[in-house]
């Protein structure tokens, strides 16, 4: 018995390090988002292509599920990730923009430019869409689903295995019938 | 001692009148209290870009907003509860340095003082063991000094005996 108490010290920082050497390799940058299952917040933004039309919640008329991405011109791996974005949704998939905190003319080159993958561009210049979301930086990416819910959050540059592994599937999933039929049934 | 407590009690509030000053950009109010509450918020938000870093002392850009909204929020004279549950609602838990208590966070909270109730406990079972062993070895120590006296004692009154023969 005294043999093994021995042992104890040992056991027990063994037991504390397991768990920190696997917090080493977390990425501290994904943090888990407030707002899953939540619907998007209210908004009232300008439409960055003709700044004097008001876009808020009821005028995304999109009635599948989407990815919205906020962007900006000064974010360089928003610049590595627009041609997958080009990509995705000449693929049929819709995207909504969030510009954030970015000059409008600069925003509109960029799009003229590169392509325009979004089926609506917001401008948020104050950030404040971007804050009611929890959005901490350029550039993130939410899947919502087709009543408006967010359903993922993915921090970070959208590359092509991100695409292929996270954010397709999702997509593809709360696209199905089978899942609609979940949630009438849910909802009854 | 009274002099000194008034004169810098007189400094820290003229520092802060009329404008907090934070990161180099000054958000000015109308009063000390909504200045020394936005400093002090200022300071206990943790920043979600620069995440060893408060919104105070970050200049990152969603930083900066944090501060704007900060700064909107103390103006409009919301109280601590209202700001801190908005950051809260859009950021998590994640944002206050100080974390609630909550059943994921009972270890944080708790397990420091478990540690150092069963570290205590661990303690004073070695002491009290340690003691009783020591006891016993005194009083073995103090019979066996008996013994060996009462046999000396015994050996000198044979030798005596032996001489008076």
């Amino acid at each position: 018995m005294k043999r093994l108490l021995l042992f104890a010290p040992f056991l027990f920082i063994f037991s504390l390090g397991v768990p920190l050497y696997f917090g080493l390799q977390k990425d501290p940058q994904e943090l888990p988002s407030v707002l899953i299952g939540k619907p998007v917040p209210n908004f009232q933004l300008p439409n960055l292509l003709e700044p004097r039309v008001t876009l808020s919640n009821k005028d995304i008329k999109i009635k599948k599920p989407y990815l919205l991405n906020v962007w900006a011109t000064w974010c360089p791996a928003c610049k590595i990730e627009h041609p997958l974005l080009n990509e995705i949704s000449k693929a049929g998939f819709d995207i909504v923009g969030l510009n954030y905190k970015d000059d409008a003319i600069a925003a509109q080159q960029w799009l003229l430019n590169r392509g325009n993958p979004y089926e609506y561009n917001l401008y948020d210049a104050e950030g404040r869409l971007v804050i009611d979301l929890g959005v901490f930086g350029a550039p993130e990416t939410f899947v919502v689903d087709a009543e408006g819910i967010i359903q993922y959050r993915h921090v970070g540059l959208v590359d092509r295995q991100v695409w292929e592994q996270q954010l397709k599937p999702r997509l593809e999933q709360l696209m199905k019938p089978s899942s609609l039929m979940d949630k009438v049934l849910a909802n009854d | 001692m009274i002099k000194r407590c008034l004169l810098i009690a007189f400094c820290t509030m003229w520092s802060v009148t009329l404008y907090a000053v934070v990161d180099g950009h000054q958000y000015p109010f109308d009063n000390d209290e909504q200045a020394l509450r936005f400093k002090e918020l200022a300071s206990e938000l943790r920043c979600p870009k620069c995440q060893n870093q408060n919104i105070a002392d970050s200049d990152s850009i969603i930083a900066q907003d944090l501060r704007q909204e900060l700064y909107e929020m103390v103006q409009s004279g919301k109280t601590d509860q209202d700001i801190l549950g908005f950051m809260v609602q859009r950021y998590g838990d994640f944002v206050l340095y100080e974390p609630p208590v909550k059943t994921n966070t009972y270890f944080l909270w708790f397990g420091p003082l478990v540690l150092l109730l069963l570290l205590m406990l661990i303690w004073v079972v070695v002491i009290v063991r340690k003691r009783a062993a020591t006891d016993v070895s005194v009083k073995t120590g103090q019979n066996n000094m008996q013994s060996y006296h009462r046999l000396l004692s015994d050996d000198t009154s044979n030798n005596q005996d032996q001489h008076s023969q």
